[in-house]
C-alpha cells in the first residue's frame, strides 16, 4: 500500500469538486474492495475522500412511485428493506447471494456498482493486464480464464463485471444518480453505466472526472415473479458461473439480465421478446455474437440451462 | 521403552479417562484469543521488526539485476534482505527447492527478498520499491505434456509386481481399462505460515507454526548452517497444517536471516496470495488403473500407475500405495512415475499418496462393480484380504474394512441406492455412493518428559505438536490414566524443542505415537513413585489421587513431597510393523444432488464408519473425520490450483479463487468408529484417523454423482463444466 492522504468530505458536491481538483483522489465508502486493492497496489489512490456521513444512507419513497436508494446504503440494509424485499425482490435475492454477510454490512450501493473485476489476473501484479496496466497486455487471454467474460470482451480483456446487484438493478431499469464537480446533477440509465472494455478497459464506466454516484433510482415497481438465480461452485460465498436476475409476469413476458458473462451486467432487451419461444432461443439472442475461449465455453451452455431452470420456477 | 511384542494388559485397558469423550482442555484459551500463534507470541526479548517477502515474477531462470535502494530509503526500513546479502545458505535435506532464490530462480513466488521495516505497513510498501529484473527461461509446466518423458520412481516408491499381471488381466472375464485425473491442490489452512526471529550472541529462537519440532530444528541449522543445538524451535499453537507446515518454509529463514541483519527480533508472516506458489502442495495425478476379474467377482488382476511431477530432485505423490495392500488378487502391479516440472515444490498434504489415489481406485471399484452388475459394497466385501496381498505371510494387525461397509450400508440406507441416473426429487437428480477408506499406520518414535509436584499435579512435557487436532488433551488423558489423577491435575507443554523429541504430527501418527511416548514416562514415573512411598515390589494400582500396593495406599502426592520427581522416556519400536501390516480402515457413504439444470452439485448426506484402534477421545477424534470429510467434498467437487501453462505458476492463488467447502456445502455428517484396540501397534492399542477420514470421501463423492446422474466423470473436481452438456435437455 503506498501512503495516501485522507479527508472527510462535507458534501456530495464538495466531494467531487475535490475529487476533480486532486489528482489521484478516490472516493472511499466501505472500502471491502478498494482497501484489498490498495494493499496489493492494484490501486494506488494518493488521496481518499471519505463519502461516509453525508446523509447518502437513506432509501426514500420517490414521488409518483419508484425508490430511491442512497449510494451509501449499505447492501445489508438494502436487502432488507421492506419495499424492496415486497416491490423488488430480485434486488433482495441478488444482494443476499453475494459475498459474506460482514461483506455487506460494509458494502454500500455505489460500491458494490464500482466494484473492480476479480480476474486473477488483474489480481497478480507481476502479470501484464490492460485494466490495470493499459498497454501491458492481457494474461488472461491464453491463460486460466474459467470465470471469464464470453460476451461484450474485447481483444484487450475478457474481464467480468463481478457484482450480483447490479444485474438485479439491470433488470429494474435502475438510473444512477449523480453529482458533478459544479454541482449538475444527472441520472444514468444503468445499462449505460457501465462501458464494454474495447481498446480501453481501464475505463469501466460512464461516470466523468470527479463525479460522484449520489443514488440509484428504482422506476415503479412492475409486480411479477422476481428470481435471482445464481450458479457457483460452491453454495455460497464465490463469484457466479453465471447468474439470471429475472422480472417474470404471469403472461411469461418479463426481463432477463445475467451476470458472470460479461464485463457489464448483460441484457439484451429484444431477447426477451423470445421468452414465449424458450430458453434457447432467448440464449442465442443473448449470446449472439458471444467469443468464449476454450475454458469458459461451458457458459453459453450454462447460461441457457439456468435460464430455462428460471423459465420452469417462475411458471412453477 | 521399546514396543516390540503385542501389547498385553495395561494401565490404559481401564479406560477411565482415555476413551472418554473429553472437550479439549485447550479449547477455552483458543476461544478466548490466549492461546498465541506464532506471530502473536509476546515473549520476544525486544519489539520486533516486520518482515515482508517478496516472491518472484517469474517461474523459472535467473535474477539479473535486482536494485533495492529505493526500498532501503523508504520510510521505517531497517534492511533488505537478497541472495547478495545473506550470506551462504545451505539446504534443508526435506526441501527440493531454495527458501532464498538467487541467482537461479526455481519456482514462481519464490522468495526473492525480504524487506524489514518498522511496521508491517512500511515493509509491505517499500517491497514494492524493489526492482528485480529476471532472465526468464522456458519450462515444463503441463503434467500430461510432460507425461511421456516420465520416469519410474525408485527406492520405496519403485515399481511392484506380483504373479504375472499383464496375462491375468488380458484373460480376466471382465476388464476395466480407465484413467483418472486429480489436480494440484492447495492446503490453505487458516494460520499462514509465521514466524517471528531473535538471536541472542549465536543463538537462535523462533516462535513459529510447524508440524514437527525436530525437524524443523534440524532444517533451519542446516540452511543457516549452525550447530541445531543453538536453535530452539517453539511451537505450541498451530492453525492448521494439513502437511503444508511440516518442513521448514521461507518465513523461518526470511525471519532468522532479518533478525540478524538488523539485529532484533522480527517477525515474517507469508502473505496469502504468496503461499500457494512459494509453498508446497499436493502434486496432480494421472492415474491408470486396470482391473480383471473374474465373472465371480473375484479381482485376478490389479495394476495401478500414477504419474505426476515435480521440480529436479523432489518426489512423486505416491497414489498407487494403497493398491498394493486394500484388496486380494495374486496378479498385481504398481508403479510411480516422475516427471520433471517447473512448478512449485510438490509435497505432502493429508494423506499424501492416499487422499489421490483413493480417488481413483475407489472410482474404478464402483466402475467394475457395476460392468460385473454386483452391488459396489458386495464387490468390495468379496474381494476382502487378511493378508498383505504382495506378500501373504503377512498378516493384517486387525482388519475390519468388510464391517465398516456393511455396518455403513446398513445405517446409510444403502438399499435405497437406485440405478444409476434413476434418483429424481424435483430438479435434483439424487444418488448414493460408497467408497473404501484406507490409510496405513505409522508409528513414530516419541519421547516425553512427565513430572509429579508435590501438590500431586502432573506436567507432561514434549515436543509435540498440536495442529488443531486435540493433541493437548489426549496427552493430559494418557497422563491422567497411567497415574490415576483428575484430569484437571494435568498440564500438557508441548512444541518446544526445549522437550523431549517427538513423532510430531503427520502422517496421522502423531497421536498413537505420541501417546505412546507419554505412557513410556507415566511407567517410569509409577517406578519412581512406588519406589519413593517404599511400598516394594507389587502390582501398583494407581487411581483416585492414590497409589495402593497390596493393602498399603497413599496419596500420589506424598512421593513428591522430597522434591518434584520426573521421568523422561522414549518409546521406541521393534519389527511388530514389518510382521504384521497395521493399517486402519473406513467405509465413506456419500448422497448427493445434482441440480438437472445446472448441473451443481449439493451433498445432502455423508457417513463414516472407521476402524482405528482405540480411539482416545471420540470427540476429539470425530471432529478430525469430519474435518477431513469436508476436505474430502473441497477435493471432490472444487479445490484445484489452476496452472497457467505458459507462466507456470498457480494462478488462483488466494482463498477467493482457491475455493474450498463453506458451511452451506457442508451438511449432515455422522461418524461411526468400530469398537477396537489394535494390541500389535502399541501400548495404546490406537492407530490415526486424521488423514483415514479424508481417504476415499472424494470417490464416494464422485459415486453417488455417477449414481445420481448416469454420467461418471474422471477429472477431479467434478465441476459441472465437465458435464453439463451430458445432463439431458432442459425444457
Amino acid at each position: 500500500m503506498r501512503p495516501f492522504t485522507y479527508e472527510k468530505a462535507t458534501s456530495a458536491q464538495d466531494a467531487a469538486a475535490k475529487a476533480a481538483a486532486m489528482p489521484g483522489a478516490r472516493f472511499i465508502a466501505g472500502g471491502t474492495n478498494l482497501l484489498d486493492l490498495m494493499k496489493l497496489e492494484i490501486e494506488t489512490p494518493s488521496h481518499l475522500i471519505d463519502v461516509n456521513g453525508l446523509g447518502l444512507d437513506r432509501i426514500e419513497e420517490i414521488d409518483g412511485g419508484g425508490l430511491r436508494i442512497g449510494a451509501l446504503v449499505r447492501n445489508t440494509d438494502l436487502a432488507a428493506d421492506q419495499r424492496v424485499r415486497k416491490d423488488y425482490a430480485v434486488l433482495t435475492r441478488a444482494l443476499v447471494a453475494g459475498a459474506s454477510g460482514q461483506l455487506r454490512n460494509k458494502a454500500t450501493t455505489a460500491g458494490n456498482l464500482l466494484q473492480r473485476t476479480r480476474c486473477p489476473y488483474f489480481y497478480d501484479t507481476n502479470m501484464p493486464c490492460n485494466k490495470r496496466k493499459p498497454g501491458s497486455g492481457c494474461a488472461a487471454l491464453g491463460g486460466f480464464s474459467r470465470q471469464l467474460g464470453v460476451i461484450g470482451t474485447s481483444d484487450a480483456c475478457i474481464a467480468t463485471h463481478p457484482s450480483d446487484m447490479a444485474v438485479a438493478m439491470r433488470v429494474l431499469d435502475a438510473s444512477v444518480e449523480t453529482i458533478r464537480p459544479d454541482g449538475t446533477t444527472r441520472a444514468i440509465p444503468i445499462a449505460e453505466f457501465h462501458t464494454l472494455p474495447g481498446e480501453t478497459p481501464h475505463i469501466e464506466t460512464a461516470l466523468e472526472k470527479g463525479e460522484m454516484i449520489i443514488s440509484v433510482a428504482l422506476p415503479r415497481p412492475r409486480g411479477g415473479t422476481h428470481i435471482y438465480r445464481k450458479v457457483r461452485d460452491r453454495a455460497s460465498y464465490a463469484f457466479a458461473l453465471v447468474s439470471v436476475a429475472a422480472v417474470i409476469q404471469r403472461d411469461g413476458k418479463g426481463a432477463v439480465a445475467l451476470g458472470g458473462v460479461a464485463p457489464k451486467p448483460w441484457r439484451v432487451e429484444e431477447a426477451e421478446a423470445l421468452l414465449p419461444q424458450g430458453p434457447k432461443a432467448v440464449a442465442d439472442r443473448l449470446f449472439a455474437g458471444a467469443r468464449p475461449r476454450e475454458d469458459n465455453a461451458f457458459k453459453l451452455t450454462l447460461a441457457q440451462r439456468t435460464i430455462a431452470s428460471v423459465m420452469a420456477e417462475a411458471k412453477a | 521403552m521399546k514396543f516390540d511384542k503385542p501389547a498385553g494388559t495395561n494401565p490404559i485397558d481401564r479406560m477411565a479417562v482415555v476413551g472418554r469423550p473429553t472437550p479439549r482442555i485447550d479449547g477455552p484459551l483458543k476461544v478466548s484469543g490466549k492461546a498465541p500463534y506464532a506471530y502473536e507470541q509476546q515473549d520476544v526479548p525486544g519489539k520486533p521488526a516486520y518482515g515482508y517477502i517478496l516472491g518472484s515474477a517469474v517461474a523459472k531462470g535467473t535474477i539479473s539485476a535486482i536494485d533495492t535502494t529505493r526500498a532501503e530509503r523508504a520510510p521505517g526500513v531497517l534492511s533488505v534482505v537478497t541472495h547478495r546479502n545473506a550470506g551462504k545458505l545451505g539446504k534443508g535435506r526435506m526441501n527440493t527447492a531454495h527458501l532464498l532464490a538467487g541467482p537461479k530462480v526455481e519456482h514462481y513466488h519464490q522468495a526473492v527478498a525480504v524487506v524489514v521495516a518498522e511496521t508491517f505497513e512500511q515493509a509491505r510498501a517499500a517491497a514494492s520499491l524493489i526492482n528485480v529484473d529476471y532472465a526468464r527461461e522456458s519450462g515444463a509446466f503441463d503434467l500430461a505434456a510432460a507425461r511421456a518423458g516420465a520416469k519410474d520412481a525408485t527406492g520405496s516408491d519403485a515399481p511392484t509386481s506380483v504373479g504375472d499381471f499383464a496375462g491375468a488381466f488380458a484373460s480376466a472375464g471382465v476388464q476395466l481399462d480407465q484413467t483418472y485425473t486429480t489436480p494440484d491442490q492447495s492446503h490453505a489452512m487458516m494460520e499462514p505460515h509465521a514466524t517471528i526471529a531473535a538471536w541472542e550472541g549465536d543463538s537462535l529462537t523462533i516462535w513459529t507454526s510447524n508440524q514437527m519440532i525436530n525437524w524443523g530444528v534440524k532444517e533451519l541449522a542446516a540452511t543457516l548452517q549452525m550447530p541445531p543445538e543453538k536453535v530452539r524451535l517453539i511451537s505450541p499453537y498451530i492453525g492448521g497444517g494439513f502437511g503444508g507446515k511440516l518442513f521448514l518454509r521461507t518465513d523461518a529463514v526470511m525471519a532468522a536471516l532479518s533478525a540478524r541483519a538488523v539485529k532484533r527480533p522480527v517477525k515474517v508472516a507469508l502473505q496469502r496470495p504468496l503461499i500457494p506458489n512459494n509453498t508446497t502442495h499436493r502434486p496432480a495425478t494421472i492415474q491408470r488403473i486396470r482391473i480383471g476379474c473374474g465373472s465371480d467377482g473375484r479381482i485376478t488382476a490389479i495394476g495401478h500407475e500414477s504419474w505426476s511431477g515435480d521440480l529436479e530432485g523432489g518426489g512423486p505423490e505416491a497414489a498407487t500405495q494403497q493398491t498394493k495392500l486394500l484388496y486380494a488378487g495374486a496378479n498385481r502391479m504398481t508403479a510411480l512415475r516422475l516427471a520433471v516440472l517447473d512448478l512449485p515444490e510438490g509435497n505432502a498434504m493429508r494423506a499424501p499418496g492416499e487422499a489421490p489415489g483413493l480417488m481413483a481406485l475407489e472410482v474404478a471399484m464402483d466402475e467394475m462393480a457395476e460392468k460385473l452388475g454386483m452391488d459396489p459394497v458386495a464387490f468390495r466385501v468379496v474381494n476382502d484380504t487378511q493378508v498383505d496381498p504382495e506378500d501373504p505371510s503377512r498378516p493384517f494387525s486387525q482388519r475390519n474394512l468388510v464391517r465398516c461397509l456393511e455396518e455403513g450400508a446398513r445405517r446409510f440406507g444403502w438399499n435405497r441406492r437406485k440405478a444409476p441416473g434413476q434418483g429424481r426429487e424435483g430438479r435434483w437428480l439424487v444418488g448414493m455412493g460408497v467408497a473404501a477408506a484406507f490409510r496405513n499406520n505409522i508409528n513414530g518414535k516419541s519421547g516425553a518428559r512427565v513430572r509429579l509436584d508435590r501438590a500431586g499435579g502432573v506436567t507432561v512435557e514434549t515436543d509435540m505438536t498440536d495442529i488443531g487436532t486435540g493433541t493437548y488433551t489426549i496427552i493430559a488423558q494418557t497422563a491422567a490414566e497411567m497415574l490415576g489423577v483428575p484430569l484437571a491435575k494435568v498440564t500438557v507443554k508441548l512444541g518446544d524443542s526445549a522437550f523431549p523429541v517427538s513423532a510430531g504430527s503427520g502422517g496421522q501418527w502423531g497421536a498413537n505415537s505420541s501417546t505412546s511416548g507419554v505412557y513410556a514416562a507415566c511407567v517410569k514415573l509409577r517406578d519412581m513413585v512406588v519406589g519413593k512411598l517404599g511400598f516394594g515390589p507389587g502390582d501398583a494400582q494407581f487411581e483416585g489421587g492414590q497409589v495402593r500396593v497390596g493393602n498399603r495406599v497413599a496419596d500420589i502426592a506424598d512421593a513428591a513431597k522430597g522434591g518434584e520427581l520426573v521421568a523422561e522416556d522414549t518409546m521406541e519400536y521393534g519389527d511388530l510393523a514389518k510382521t504384521f501390516q497395521q493399517s486402519t480402515f473406513g467405509a465413506h457413504f456419500v448422497e448427493a444432488a445434482v441440480d438437472r439444470y445446472t448441473g451443481e452439485t449439493r451433498i445432502r448426506r455423508m457417513l463414516a464408519v472407521c476402524a482405528a484402534g482405540r480411539i482416545l477421545n471420540p470427540i476429539s477424534a470425530r471432529s478430525q473425520v469430519i474435518g477431513a470429510m469436508t476436505m474430502g467434498v473441497g477435493g471432490a467437487l472444487m479445490e484445484e490450483l489452476a496452472v497457467d501453462k505458459r507462466f507456470g505458476f498457480f494462478v488462483n492463488h488466494d482463498l477467493a479463487g482457491y475455493e474450498v467447502p463453506v458451511h452451506m456445502d457442508i451438511p449432515h455428517q455422522d461418524v461411526v468408529f468400530l469398537d477396537e484396540a489394535d494390541d500389535k501397534v502399541s501400548p495404546m492399542k490406537a492407530k490415526g484417523v486424521g488423514e483415514l477420514g479424508l481417504c476415499g470421501v472424494g470417490a464416494a463423492v464422485a459415486n453417488a454423482v455417477y449414481n445420481a446422474t448416469g454420467i461418471r466423470v474422471r477429472e477431479y473436481p467434478l465441476t459441472l463444466d465437465k458435464y453439463l452438456d451430458r445432463l439431458g435437455e432442459v425444457a
